[in-house]
């Protein structure tokens, strides 16, 4: 079986964010950039799945410009056997939404044909939590999101995933036909840091280059971005001395006791 | 206009979040519709037709909609999309499971966890963990929109005269691609983390789970508050991973939010800045939480909060 991994390269999780003066985004220059945090765990997953002889291949898709080849590499590094870079440029890449990708991934799995696709819940840049959700729609195939645990194995002649869902609340376990779409919580696993030797061969591995329109996919965005602003600052408030002070405050001038 | 909100209900009551989300469609205007996809689920229907501006309720009751999947109600929704001009959810994990495969199905976009609402068709929404508020335009025919509840004032119950008409609706169908094997649901007599008017939430500085259970129990009890956690909290294993607030787990924005042993990381702060008054107790006086802290109390926790407990 085959599984298929889509990874975001993102502004890595440790920078702090600006917004740009004009307002029209996030500043971008010479800002680290990394694969999505999320995405990370779902290399992971496949990987274990590849080593406990569930997955025959692995194999690592990005969506954008050309620099996403580095996140690319960074999933080979970490034990994905081949990768294919869907490639648009700089301009499209800034704009690329949920839709769009979800679309360029299903055409990718009309190819490939994997039994499984594992991605994260959300990129920590956009934060939508979509891309997932839509590809199940668009291939009619069953999701489970937000995993904690991802459990394959054969039943009857009809491959099924287990997978516990990190709920409001509390957990779900579903048993869903494969193939399917899985979206990675945090708790799924914690991924492993790429070694040098494998970072070496992840150089040998083949990269294949697609381009949206020779897989028939309109990527035009649907939304439009109007500004981006900072959201109001807290003001600090006041130290009290003590818990006599502290519940006089929240009695008489919050009011909130 | 009109509006199609999708109800989170667990057959027999609605669920809070489903208030919020009626709240943010009467901002949008336009008559509002809600559809109740369950099992047996007449009883959430009544209660949402006596939610206050609902004209219609739309009732799918069947045996298939029991485990609230997400492939079998987005089929029901878009088999009834037809004349909405918007289709919204609360983005809890319910909602954001279910509107991506809806928007999709109808070749939209979704426009996720909106906290503002300019205008028919322009919304503000957090990104980057809410370390920036983007204003987006959708050209779509129809919004599919995740609503962050804690941003829209619920809507009242209980509206004079019987409310709304309830009509019922044939069922999609039952597409066979999933099957529920089980759910394991913290039991809690205490009011829900995102609806809470008050919560007392713990961190690292607690050190175990004992002390997290012995100190903020007795506090929770005094306040009728829920119990939340830090992510620290969580992944040292001393609550379950649904007592957490914070980017990755609840958003709250309650009247009080107690936050202890808790210095104040971004990703925690992301998830209960919005709360209207902030307490801090920590024992590190330069702990990032005292930067949003209204009322901080520096000293040694396993002190302070039970002088707080009896003090209240």
């Amino acid at each position: 079986m085959k599984v298929l991994v889509p990874v975001k390269r993102v502004v890595d999780y440790n920078v702090k964010v600006r917004v740009k003066a004009d307002q029209s985004g996030i500043e971008l220059a010479n800002v680290k950039m990394a694969m999505n945090p999320f995405d990370e765990i779902a290399v992971e997953e496949a990987v274990r799945l590849k080593e406990a002889g569930i997955a025959t291949e692995v194999i690592a898709v990005s969506c954008g410009a050309t620099a996403c080849q580095e996140q690319l590499r960074t999933a080979l590094a970490l034990g994905a056997d081949r990768a294919i870079l869907v490639e648009t440029d700089a301009a499209q890449a800034a704009d690329l939404q949920s839709l769009a990708v979800a679309k360029l991934l299903k055409a990718v799995c009309d190819k490939e044909q994997p039994g499984l696709v594992i991605l994260g819940k959300q990129a920590i840049d956009d934060d939508a939590n979509q891309t997932g959700q839509m590809l199940a729609a668009l291939l009619g195939w069953p999701q489970a999101t937000f995993a904690s645990k991802v459990v394959i194995a054969d039943e009857n002649g009809q491959m099924r995933a287990t997978v516990t869902r990190e709920i409001d609340g509390g957990l779900e376990t579903l048993s869903i036909k494969l193939p399917a779409v899985v979206t990675t919580d945090l708790r799924l696993n914690e991924p492993r840091y790429a070694t040098l030797p494998n970072i070496m061969k992840a150089k040998k591995k083949p990269m294949d280059v697609l381009k949206p329109a020779e897989l028939g996919v309109d990527i035009a965005p649907r939304l439009t971005t109007l500004r981006v602003v900072e959201p109001a600052k807290r003001q600090a408030g006041v130290k009290v001395a003590d818990v006599a002070e502290l519940v006089a405050k929240l009695k008489n001038e919050a009011k909130v006791i | 206009m009109s509006i199609l909100v999708i109800a989170e209900h667990d057959h027999a009551a609605l669920k809070a979040a489903t208030l919020n989300t009626v709240a943010a469609a009467a901002k949008l205007g336009g008559d509002i519709h809600v559809l109740v996809a369950g099992a047996n689920c007449a009883a959430a229907a009544q209660a949402a037709a006596t939610l206050a501006g609902v004209v219609r309720v739309k009732l799918a009751d069947a045996p298939l909609y029991a485990e609230q999947t997400a492939e079998n109600i987005a089929a029901l929704i878009v088999a009834n999309a037809e004349g909405y001009t918007h289709i919204i959810a609360a983005a809890t994990t319910f909602g954001k499971n279910l509107l991506p495969r809806v928007a999709a199905l109808l070749d939209v976009a979704q426009i996720s966890e909106i906290c503002g609402i300019e205008s028919p068709d322009t919304f503000i929404r957090p990104i980057y963990a809410g370390n920036a508020l983007a204003t987006v335009k959708s050209a779509d025919k129809v919004k599919v929109i995740t609503v962050r509840t804690t941003a829209f004032d619920a809507v009242g119950q209980g509206a004079i005269g019987g409310g709304a008409a309830v009509e019922s609706i044939a069922a999609g169908p039952d597409l066979g691609l999933t099957q529920l094997v089980g759910r394991e649901l913290t039991k809690s007599a205490r009011p829900e983390l995102g609806a809470a008017k008050v919560i007392v939430s713990g961190g690292r500085g607690l050190a175990s789970g004992e002390n997290y259970h012995m100190l903020l129990e007795p506090l929770a009890d005094k306040l009728n508050a829920a119990l939340g956690a830090s992510r620290a909290a969580v992944d040292a294993g001393f609550v379950p991973n649904d007592y957490q607030v914070g980017q990755t787990g609840k958003i709250v924005a309650p009247q009080l939010y107690i936050a202890i042993g808790i210095s104040g990381a971004i990703q925690h702060l992301a998830g209960m800045k919005d709360s209207k008054v902030i307490v801090a107790i920590n024992k590190d006086p330069d702990a990032p939480i005292f930067q949003v802290a209204d009322y901080g109390l520096v000293g040694d926790l396993f002190q302070l909060v039970p002088e707080l407990t009896a003090a209240i």
